[in-house]
């Protein structure tokens, strides 16, 4: 379990998020949402030790705070938004630095293979001597979703669950690999693994999440499962805009379309 | 390392897009390139003294036919060349490879120990030995006799590397461009500094100073080697040690961070270990430039930027290199020398405009 407690962020003396309590179970996608601005990257660049923050963060139980990066690492891995690259390096040996640090988890002989069986996870297959520089927007973040399964393959080592931090997974990418990355960030969660991930589209969102979060101004807006956070008071009040939440007919899972904007 | 002795075992199996397997065949032609370069310069110089004869001497025990020419070719070979040549070897392998960590390190094909500054600030710490030794620093010189010049070299060029990080980083992200930018500047205050020292100097001074500027391997001796060898050694054996961690960083500090690598110490340590190599270097030889840059841009180009094989396909191809170039250097203008600084600026100087047009579009300052 990953627990947030009172966890407030300062960049350059602006505060960015202010005392936001955030729990993030195995065996379920928490979703962060929020309008530009929110805060929503720098809570995960917290919950993840990249920036400075106060409160506490634990990891299994763990204070992050105490851990050394190449534990942290065994535990989580962490997808930035973009990553850009500053050597010619192939999509391979991209994948491959993901099995630097950290432990994937499969039988140590696997391991030589753990790159092309990424890739092939996020439709990538074919795509290991390609230089990593001439891929598309969205090949590359699915380049570097590749690289984060290798770091944390078995989404349970040793009997502790092991996390996925997702910040905009599907960002730059087409309808299909949405749905591709999203069944993947699922799948993880339903072995036994955590995600947590920032999502803009609230649809994939419903459909995906078993408990979002909602920020708004740095604070937390809303937490709670997709059918009791997703209602019409609460996007008017986040996003500043009018829209209709709807139903499908069978199941329960909400949906939300552009078109209903007042 | 399991992977590769799998990889290895499928011997004729390549993995598409894994370039181990390429890297490794470099490596072993850059050893035999090496050995030959090392003949190369043992066996070419101003004089006809003949190495092969003295090696073969040697080795069968033979006595020579003439006493006096043997004694003097076994001079020449084993007090003049063989000291050349090793710290050939030991200064082209350090430019080469903190050209390779630097980087790595600051994620930038055209980062170079002599570009960004650290030389400079080695020459500034070096010269201010020779000028001030006797007089302001006597009790520098006093307490760490022969080691005060490469010390005072190393010093000058960790000041410029910390200085230039500070200033180059902010909120953990390092800017290119500031750090390019500000060790134009550092250089320049560097130099002007050095310019105030020979200023200062006696006319004796100056000589030393003029000759060690140009940079030169010409004077090499043993006791030189014996004082700045162990430290180019011991700060090279440090280096593979990073590779991991530097191909971690390609993808940035945050990221290398979740994949576990222990940024701060990692930076640190090749920041003291860039310093120390390159301090030594230039203490010995002054400022030989381009071969920090052209080595590992022309390897990344063959083997790709996988530091675990830049790092030692960089020291073999920098000690070749250099080597190749002193042969040059002391034979081009016999019996007189050409600095040595001169060949390599002169071959590496156009090579290095050639890849800023290549990569006009790709290099985003």
């Amino acid at each position: 379990m990953i627990e947030a407690r009172d966890i407030s962020v300062a960049i350059g003396g602006r505060r960015i998020v202010s005392h936001v309590d955030f729990t993030a179970r195995p065996g379920e996608v928490s979703t962060i949402v929020g309008p530009n601005g929110s805060g929503k990257t720098t809570l995960l660049k917290a919950l993840t030790g990249e920036l400075a923050y106060t409160g506490t963060v634990t990891l299994n139980g763990r204070d992050l705070a105490s851990m050394k990066p190449v534990e942290a690492a065994t535990l989580r891995a962490v997808l930035p938004q973009s990553t850009a690259l500053s050597f010619p390096f192939t999509v391979r040996e991209i994948v491959r630095l993901g099995l630097i640090g950290g432990r994937s988890g499969v039988l140590p002989g696997e391991d030589a293979r753990l790159p092309e069986r990424a890739l092939a996870r996020v439709d990538l297959d074919g795509f290991a001597g390609r230089f990593y520089q001439e891929l598309s927007g969205g090949e590359q973040q699915r380049v570097q979703l590749a690289r984060v399964l290798c770091q944390v393959w078995a989404p349970v080592l040793e009997g502790r669950p092991r996390y996925l931090f997702l910040d905009e997974p599907v960002s730059s990418l087409d309808v299909k690999h949405q749905l591709i990355i999203m069944n993947i960030a699922r799948d993880f969660a339903r072995r036994g693994g955590g995600v947590v991930a920032i999502l803009h589209d609230l649809n994939l969102t419903a459909m995906y999440a078993d408990r979002i979060f909602v920020l708004s101004r740095g604070q937390l807006a809303a937490a709670g499962s997709p059918t009791d956070v997703l209602n019409d008071e609460l996007i008017e009040k986040v996003f500043d805009c009018r829209l209709k939440v709807c139903a499908l007919p069978s199941g329960n899972t909400p949906f939300v379309l552009p078109q209903s904007a007042a | 390392m399991s992977e590769q002795s799998i990889a290895g075992a499928g011997s004729a199996m390549t993995v598409d897009g894994d370039r181990s397997a390429r890297a490794r065949a470099v490596i072993v032609l850059l050893c035999l390139a090496l050995v030959l370069s090392v003949f190369l310069s043992l066996t070419s110089g101003a004089s006809d003294a003949s190495a092969v004869r003295v090696i073969r001497d040697w080795v069968t025990g033979a006595m020579p036919v003439d006493a006096a020419l043997a004694a003097r070719d076994r001079l020449i070979v084993y007090d003049i060349r063989m000291p050349r040549v090793l710290l050939g070897v030991l200064i082209g392998a350090a430019l080469a490879v903190c050209g390779a960590v630097m980087q790595g390190l600051f994620r930038n094909p055209l980062a170079d120990p002599g570009l960004i500054g650290v030389s400079a600030g080695s020459s500034l710490g070096a010269v201010a030995i020779i000028v001030l030794g006797t007089t302001w620093l006597a009790p520098v010189t006093l307490a760490f006799g022969t080691l005060a010049l490469p010390l005072a070299a190393f010093f000058g060029g960790l000041a410029v590397t910390l200085l230039l990080y500070a200033i180059a980083t902010r909120q953990r992200r390092t800017s290119v461009a500031t750090m390019l930018l500000a060790g134009i500047a550092i250089s320049a205050l560097a130099m002007a500094l050095t310019g105030v020292l020979i200023f200062m100097a006696d006319d004796r001074q100056l000589r030393d100073l003029t000759f060690w500027q140009l940079g030169s391997l010409a004077g090499a001796t043993w006791p030189k080697i014996g004082t700045v060898g162990p430290v180019i050694i011991l700060a090279l054996a440090a280096m593979p040690f990073l590779s991991r961690g530097l191909n971690a960083l390609a993808l940035g500090e945050a990221t290398a961070g979740h994949l576990g690598i222990p940024v701060q110490r990692l930076k640190y340590t090749a920041i003291v270990g860039v310093s120390a190599a390159i301090g030594a270097s230039v203490a010995v030889s002054g400022g030989i430039g381009f071969i920090g840059i052209v080595v590992p841009h022309v390897l990344r180009l063959a083997i790709g930027p996988d530091n675990r094989y830049l790092l030692p396909a960089s020291a073999l191809l920098g000690a070749s290199l250099l080597l190749i170039a002193d042969a040059v250097a002391r034979t081009i203008v016999a019996p007189a020398e050409l600095p040595i600084g001169i060949v390599t600026a002169v071959a590496g100087a156009p090579f290095f405009l050639w890849i800023l047009l290549r990569k006009r579009g790709v290099i985003d300052l």
